[in-house]
């Protein structure tokens, strides 16, 4: 008989449990189980009858298990006892689960067991200074009660937790103890366990652990710091969990993980995983051959897993993500740029700045008469339409998934006071827009253009509005994005030193220095087109201080200050 | 809220007169197994494949409503030991597009079991699919305390026009048509339900660029731990009650969730175009069909040079039109 005892723990998949259990004592390790109550009497008596002519394989009492609650540590109380008193040879008792699997070849684990006899192999780790907590409570755990059940009565644990904050309860932790925590799954030394177990203050432990939230997690965590010699912090089964404290499963298709691991066994896996079974219960010798250990890779997948369940994937919209405003953890996924007024201001902005910097400029996305994509494409990656009405049916989509189909490649974009609106506020908010506006420039393909005056004017005022409209959004305090605001006067005045430093932000892509510089159309005369508007009494402002360079010819002259005489 | 589920539910059993059963084998479903509940009018070309797909998922049964098929659907059926077949001549249309008679199957025989609602025309995608059986979902969803699972409709539409290839019986749809449209889908939120509304893909882009608003909703939650409270709305779009449509996370996570594959666009499209525009039997009165048959003679062709190749549910991670969530 083996010196490593196993206590199971066991309430579904009895034929998988029994797998296991053949499997422990083929290597001639005694195993007892514990059947949790909720299974039927039929179906224990007939598992149990499974095992009648087995020497090694003892049944324990049976209590109710429930998660969170009393009945595990019971359970395992009752199993570990009868363990220590039947079978004297037995120096490790290994705690496992009827969804566990043990890795590698039992031979194994013996072998490692017996080189290291007075080692407690147990997760155990003060409150403060473990993340793993989920819910909420951590040193809550061990100074209120929980006298009811977390999956059942919800509404009752929670007012009951909540009314105990109010009024101040606190349980007092049995002097001597300090309270530790850890998986619940793990490998003691006889010395250790009959010494929790013996332990003439085990009523009182009892008592107080009773009460304690999700014990199993604690009791002999704790309990192993008063007796162990030498404890090594770590479970030697290998578990994983999720966001919400739930074990992962394992699955056939985590068998080259599996077979990386370090560990003795994993849990859970799904009862129906059967190459798993075949192949770690099998020809065990052969599974682990040839793997380096490299438990670093399970680690990472299952670390991901949780990362997209909380924080997803920064800018992705889709039919599970539908993050509300604030709380998208990334408005877009990758960093853009919006021109406003440059295409104004200079003849062929936009195959200058692809030219420049390699990035994918398109002209204004969201012109009111089309969608002027790169190369004015009718569609664009992701099959985006360039069809102004499905823009505009959901424009914030539509930028967002523009952003998310090109990841990977900066995009450029123009915009302006003509354009559609709506994604104003949404480019505000989000920290890879990089906004650089010339304020005004509108005003100079009014300038160009050959309507009537009277039109110009009231164009004039309604895009003053709104560019008005739009720059105070842009300097609202909730801005994130990267905002340059410049009149147009301040701009043209000293144009190449503006352009650089936006180009420079783009990083790798951009030249270190510009030496072709876009050309600037040619402003004669818009000084008096601005001071025409202003005659008419529409004062254009977000341009700056533009002088009228030719004065007026047919002002008066002002009078002559009189001489006084004294 | 709760009226209205009430009212949905007497509907069913109202519109359930309706039907006849044909084959009733809902004696041998046993407890823990999964059901397919599907309403179909000749289809029986695309039934050996899509029984094959199912089954390999390892869908234990199928309820059928078959509504007047004349191309020998229910003789095809007729004998296999995991199918049930009811028949009926009535509208479509009065009952809900199928909803009511669905509605009241699941009532009856599908009250706690894990049931999944598709056309014949949709093949189920969900992350693993390819090595993880249907099982493993919904145990990991039961383990979860998930009860409904999101799978987005995701149009998928030959090279070509769409008559040019002509499907076999038996044959894997997605050899024909395996293009995709991968990042044009809008998504807003109902109010009234709480479920999303995601519209777009080739047929908004072709069909509906003029009026997005009538593009049809891609938004499906076909897999549902049923419960004979429970109760579809509108097609499987929205479910009653609404907490059953909160399949997406606000919070900036990722739940997880699935594809629908539609392989609506086979040789079959325009035959059945033709005809139901003559019915009147589809939704919005058969809008699309209309906005298809607008479209002009020419034969109907939507790829185009963004078409996404279909590969695996792997590549639709990746282009985030399905997630794992925190299934790892």
């Amino acid at each position: 008989m083996s010196t490593v005892g196993i206590v199971m723990l066991v309430h579904t998949a009895l034929n998988r449990a029994e797998q296991v259990a053949r499997h422990w004592i083929a290597a001639g390790c005694p195993v007892v189980i514990h059947v949790d109550t909720n299974v039927s009497k039929p179906v224990f008596t007939a598992f149990k009858a499974a095992f009648a002519d087995e020497p090694l394989v003892l049944f324990s009492r049976r209590h109710r298990c429930e998660w969170g609650t009393w009945g595990i540590v019971a359970a395992s109380q009752s199993a570990s006892e009868l363990m220590l008193a039947r079978f004297p040879d037995v120096r490790h008792v290994y705690l496992a689960s009827g969804a566990c699997l043990p890795l590698r070849p039992v031979s194994e684990l013996i072998d490692y067991l017996a080189a290291r006899p007075r080692t407690d192999f147990i997760e155990s780790a003060t409150t403060a200074d473990v993340p793993w907590i989920v819910g909420g409570l951590d040193v809550e755990r061990f100074t209120l009660r929980f006298p009811f059940s977390w999956k059942r009565q919800r509404f009752l644990f929670d007012r009951y937790v909540a009314l105990q904050r109010r009024i101040g309860m606190r349980r007092r932790i049995p002097s001597g103890l300090v309270p530790h925590m850890g998986s619940q799954w793990w490998c003691l030394t006889r010395r250790t366990l009959s010494a929790i177990l013996d332990d003439p203050d085990r009523p009182r432990h009892d008592r107080y652990f009773r009460h304690v939230w999700i014990p199993d997690e604690s009791y002999y965590q704790t309990l192993a710091r008063l007796y162990s010699s030498k404890i090594e912090s770590r479970s030697l089964t290998l578990s994983k969990f999720d966001f919400q404290g739930k074990p992962h499963n394992f699955y056939d298709d985590h068998l080259q993980l599996l077979r990386r691991s370090d560990c003795f066994a994993a849990r859970k896996i799904w009862p129906h995983a059967n190459r798993l079974y075949a192949t770690f219960l099998g020809d065990s010798a052969n599974a682990m051959k040839g793997t380096e250990p490299n438990p670093g890779k399970i680690d990472r997948i299952f670390a991901k897993a949780v990362e997209r369940r909380t924080r997803g994937r920064p800018g992705l919209y889709m039919q599970s993500r539908l993050p509300d405003k604030g709380s998208e953890n990334g408005v877009t996924c990758n960093p853009y740029s919006v021109f406003q007024g440059f295409t104004e201001l200079f003849e062929d902005f936009e195959d200058w700045l692809s030219h420049v910097t390699g990035a994918k400029v398109h002209g204004h996305l969201f012109a009111p008469d089309r969608v002027e994509f790169a190369g004015r494409k009718p569609l664009l990656n992701g099959a985006l339409s360039d069809s102004t009405r499905l823009r505009d049916y959901n424009s914030k989509a539509f930028l967002t998934n523009l952003i998310w189909n090109t990841r990977g490649e900066r995009q450029c974009f123009q915009f302006g006071p003509q354009d559609n609106q709506s994604i104003n506020w949404l480019v505000a908010r989000d920290p890879n827009a990089q906004v650089s506006v010339i304020s005004g420039a509108w005003a100079v393909s009014l300038f160009k253009s050959n309507k009537n005056f009277a039109d110009l004017r009231k164009e004039a005022a309604r895009l003053q509005q709104i560019e008005a409209k739009h720059i105070e959004v842009l300097r609202s305090r909730f801005v994130k994005a990267r905002v340059r605001i410049w009149t147009m006067a301040e701009f043209v005045e000293a144009p190449m030193e503006p352009i650089q430093t936006i180009l420079d932000e783009f990083g790798a892509h951009a030249q270190r220095h510009l030496n072709t510089a876009p050309k600037m159309v040619d402003l004669a005369g818009f000084g008096q087109f601005l001071q025409n508007l202003k005659n008419q009494g529409m004062h254009p402002y977000l341009m700056g201080d533009f002088p009228a360079e030719q004065g007026p010819f047919n002002l008066p002259n002002q009078p002559r200050k009189p001489y006084l005489v004294r | 809220m709760r009226l209205r589920r009430k009212r949905r539910i007497l509907r069913g059993m109202r519109k359930s007169r309706e039907l006849t059963a044909v084959q009733d084998n809902t004696h041998s479903i046993s407890p823990s197994d999964i059901l397919l509940v599907a309403t179909m009018r000749n289809e029986q070309i695309r039934l050996p494949y899509f029984l094959d797909y199912y089954r390999a998922l390892g869908v234990n049964h199928f309820l059928f409503v078959d509504n007047g098929s004349v191309d020998g659907t229910v003789d095809y059926l007729r004998g296999m030991a995991d199918v049930s077949i009811w028949h009926t001549l009535s509208s479509y249309r009065r009952a809900s597009f199928g909803i009511d008679w669905m509605n009241h199957l699941k009532r009856r025989y599908a009250h706690g079991h894990w049931v999944l609602v598709v056309d014949p025309d949709e093949l189920f995608v969900y992350p693993f699919c390819d090595s993880r059986p249907l099982r493993a979902l919904t145990d990991w969803l039961d383990g979860s305390g998930i009860r409904s699972f999101s799978a987005m409709l995701l149009d998928v539409y030959p090279k070509g026009p769409v008559n040019a290839v002509p499907y076999q019986a038996g044959q894997d749809p997605l050899e024909i048509a395996h293009w995709f449209d991968s990042g044009n889908y809008s998504i807003k939120r109902n109010p009234v339900y709480g479920n999303l509304w995601i519209q777009g893909g080739p047929r908004a882009r072709t069909f509906f660029a003029n009026q997005p608003q009538k593009a049809p909703a891609l938004n499906k939650i076909p897999l549902v731990k049923w419960d004979r409270r429970y109760s579809f709305v509108s097609s499987t779009h929205a479910l009653l009650p609404r907490g059953l449509n909160q399949v997406y996370e606000t919070n900036g996570g990722e739940k997880a969730s699935g594809v629908l594959l539609h392989t609506k666009f086979l040789h079959t499209f325009t035959e059945k175009a033709e005809e139901e525009l003559q019915r009147k039997q589809h939704y919005a009165q058969s809008a699309e069909y209309r906005a298809y048959a607008k479209s002009g003679a020419q034969p109907l062709d939507l790829w185009c040079s963004w078409s996404e190749k279909y590969i695996n549910w792997r590549q639709l991670e990746i282009l985030g039109l399905m997630s794992k969530g925190n299934w790892a």
